[in-house]
């Protein structure tokens, strides 16, 4: 490990992984996904998550998103031991706790931009009115607010991400998991995503992103290197600020 | 998670993939239409052989005398005259399960009216014979007990008679008409019962008193009656007491030895009522169960359509996971889709059932009945095919794991 991040000692942490084990079995293979990771978030911290494939990063961020549970070690989101509850308990977390946004954004086909937003809401039980209010409001925070009635295929990548990322704000979470956001999307959205998770960032939110392009990387505040199944690394570095590096782009001769 | 937002998501769900929910219905309409069809026929057909026992006389007995054995010959039912006319009084005054009696004398005779001859069957009788049989007037009225008393040459036509000798549709009330050449006067024309149960027609037939019967028409034994007796029993429950009582009495009046056969026989046409009905039921039941078989492949085809939903929106429902679904929440979603489905089927089959059942009446001039308790049955069974065709696939979309659900390509 380089250099452990102090942390503020009056924030209690958001999350925290204590040697995290998770190992499948495939057949009579045992494959050790984590041997035993160690990890600690503030609130308010942007952190990346870098590793090659196979490095465990895809399976210590399911773990961190309570989509699965490791073998060893426990896991405590805002103050709560999650790693032994079962499906409906987890269901739970996520839906109160955790916001997702995938590299292929997952909306709904066929279904427009307001009603993907709201579709959380309705596993949360929040009424129809309140529902398409919040919708629509989250949707203006991520610069849709004339694009409601759109479906997917009607929008751009980075549109159909913003949409995504509404979604995953729209219940108002404490973290935000982000797998690969812009790993679909060209150059010039990526910063316009990056610069929008910064924004999200400085209200508040906890965000953890997996990436593998170290110029995404760049943009948050602490990048941890995985690799074999550990924590190889994780620094804190000054972020570049991706709402100049998109004014820079669009300067800049074609 | 409320029950409406989830009926909501299963219907976009369904209208996203709109050609194929409509075949899926289509199973569904086609099964539950077919039901409502068949079972339609079935109960028009036992309605039908429940209004001919009605026209015929319910509650209703026929006693005939028995028959004649000369030598080691023996004759049909009817053939020796063993009831008496004291018989009628008896069965009249002593069977408690009885309500009324009336005699039944008959001969083909030809009839005269209006420049027309017709040959009928003239038939004679007692007053307690109408209400017996069921029968109802068009034009006049009944002859009546003084009419039977004093054995006046009063006559009621059937419709047939009537019609072919004064014209359809004539009111033949006043006129006279000349059987076997003596003038009897028309008091009546009897409403019309059409074909009998056996396929004669009911309404060729002459009534007139008893009495006038036999001193004009047959003269025959004083003592025998030369006919049978027509017996109404107190209510069709008690057909088949009163059918036991008139049997002792007359046993007992016959001195008829323990253990020899009756010298008589009592027909209980309630009870060939209601083995014919059987047979209908048993008609309706074979059609309700063929029809249900087309609605069980309806039912299975909801379900491959679910399996096939199920895989092809696998990321789908690992999203609704990872953004807080529990696995309840994905199975009623599919349940509900599934029910949806086959209950939109249900109910645009019971119109297809109801369609094609008035069709086949109109067209065909079949007996179509459409009981409501079947619709509501259809309707409630074809919702059961949904759930149960459904579970099965909504337990597996249920059971994915959202991160293998999210992989899927």
């Amino acid at each position: 490990m380089a250099d452990t991040p102090s942390q503020p000692p009056s924030q209690p942490p958001i999350l925290e992984a204590t040697d995290l084990f998770k190992i499948y079995t495939m057949g009579n293979v045992e494959v050790n996904a984590l041997r035993g990771v160690s990890l600690t978030v503030s609130p308010g911290e942007f952190v990346a998550v870098m590793g090659t494939s196979g490095s465990g990063k895809s399976t210590l961020m399911n773990i961190l998103g309570c989509l699965d549970r490791p073998t060893r070690g426990t896991y405590h989101l805002v103050g709560r031991e999650v790693s032994r509850l079962d499906r409906d308990d987890l269901a739970d977390i996520r839906l109160q706790v955790l916001g997702f946004v995938f590299q292929s954004f997952n909306l709904l086909a066929r279904t427009s931009a307001l009603e993907n937003v709201e579709l959380p809401m309705i596993y949360a039980g929040v009424g129809g009115k309140e529902r398409r209010l919040r919708a629509a409001k989250a949707l203006e925070r991520v610069g849709l607010a004339g694009r409601l009635d759109h479906t997917p295929n009607q929008l751009s990548g980075g549109q159909q991400q913003r949409v995504a990322i509404a979604r995953a704000i729209v219940t108002e979470p404490r973290l935000i998991l982000a797998d690969e956001p812009t790993g679909n999307l060209d150059s010039r959205t990526s910063l316009e995503i990056m610069a929008l998770f910064q924004e999200l960032g400085r209200s508040g939110i906890t965000i953890v992103l997996v990436t593998h392009e170290a110029d995404i990387a760049a943009f948050t505040q602490r990048v941890i290197l995985m690799r074999d199944g550990k924590i190889q690394s994780d620094r804190r570095q000054t972020p570049t600020d991706a709402r100049a590096a998109v004014e820079a782009y669009e300067e800049a001769p074609e | 998670m409320n029950i409406f937002a989830t009926l909501r998501i299963a219907v976009l769900a369904l209208l996203r993939n709109k050609m194929r929910s409509f075949l899926t219905v289509l199973g569904i309409i086609i099964g539950v239409g077919a039901v409502i069809a068949m079972v339609a026929i079935g109960e028009g057909a036992k309605a039908e052989v429940q209004k001919t026992f009605d026209a015929m006389g319910t509650n209703m007995l026929v006693v005939r005398s028995g028959s004649s054995r000369t030598g080691g010959v023996r004759g049909g039912a009817g053939s020796q005259p063993t009831l008496t006319w004291d018989d009628v009084t008896a069965i009249r005054n002593e069977a408690g399960g009885v309500a009324r009696v009336s005699p039944s004398l008959r001969q083909s005779a030809q009839i005269l009216g209006d420049g027309q001859n017709w040959t009928s069957s003239v038939e004679g009788v007692a007053t307690d014979y109408f209400a017996i049989r069921a029968w109802s007037l068009q034009h006049g009225g009944f002859f009546t007990e003084a009419d039977v008393s004093s054995s006046a040459k009063v006559a009621l036509l059937g419709g047939t008679v009537s019609d072919n000798l004064f014209g359809a549709g004539a009111n033949a009330v006043g006129s006279v008409v000349r059987i076997n050449n003596m003038p009897f006067e028309v008091v009546g024309v009897l409403a019309r019962k059409g074909q009998s149960g056996m396929g004669q027609d009911s309404d060729d037939v002459v009534l007139i008193p008893v009495t006038t019967f036999a001193s004009k028409i047959q003269g025959g034994l004083k003592k025998y009656l030369q006919g049978s007796i027509y017996v109404g029993a107190t209510s069709s429950a008690d057909t088949s007491l009163a059918q036991r009582q008139v049997e002792a009495l007359l046993r007992a009046r016959h001195r008829v030895r323990d253990g020899a056969d009756d010298d008589f026989t009592v027909n209980n046409l309630a009870e060939i009522a209601s083995a014919r009905q059987e047979g209908t039921e048993t008609m309706t039941r074979l059609l309700a169960g063929i029809a249900l078989v087309s609605l069980l492949v309806g039912g299975i085809g909801i379900m491959n359509i679910m399996l096939v939903s199920v895989t092809e929106r696998t990321r789908e429902i690992g999203l609704r996971m990872a953004i807080g679904a529990k696995p309840g929440d994905i199975r009623l979603q599919f349940v509900i889709e599934a029910v949806v489905l086959s209950v939109i089927g249900g109910a645009f089959g019971v119109g297809l059932g109801v369609g094609a059942a008035e069709y086949m009446a109109s067209q065909y001039g079949w007996a179509t009945l459409v009981q409501p308790q079947i619709v509501v049955i259809s309707l409630g069974f074809s919702a059961v095919v949904g759930i149960g065709f459904g579970l099965y696939p909504a337990h597996k979309a249920s059971g994915l794991d959202p991160i293998q659900a999210l992989r899927f390509e």
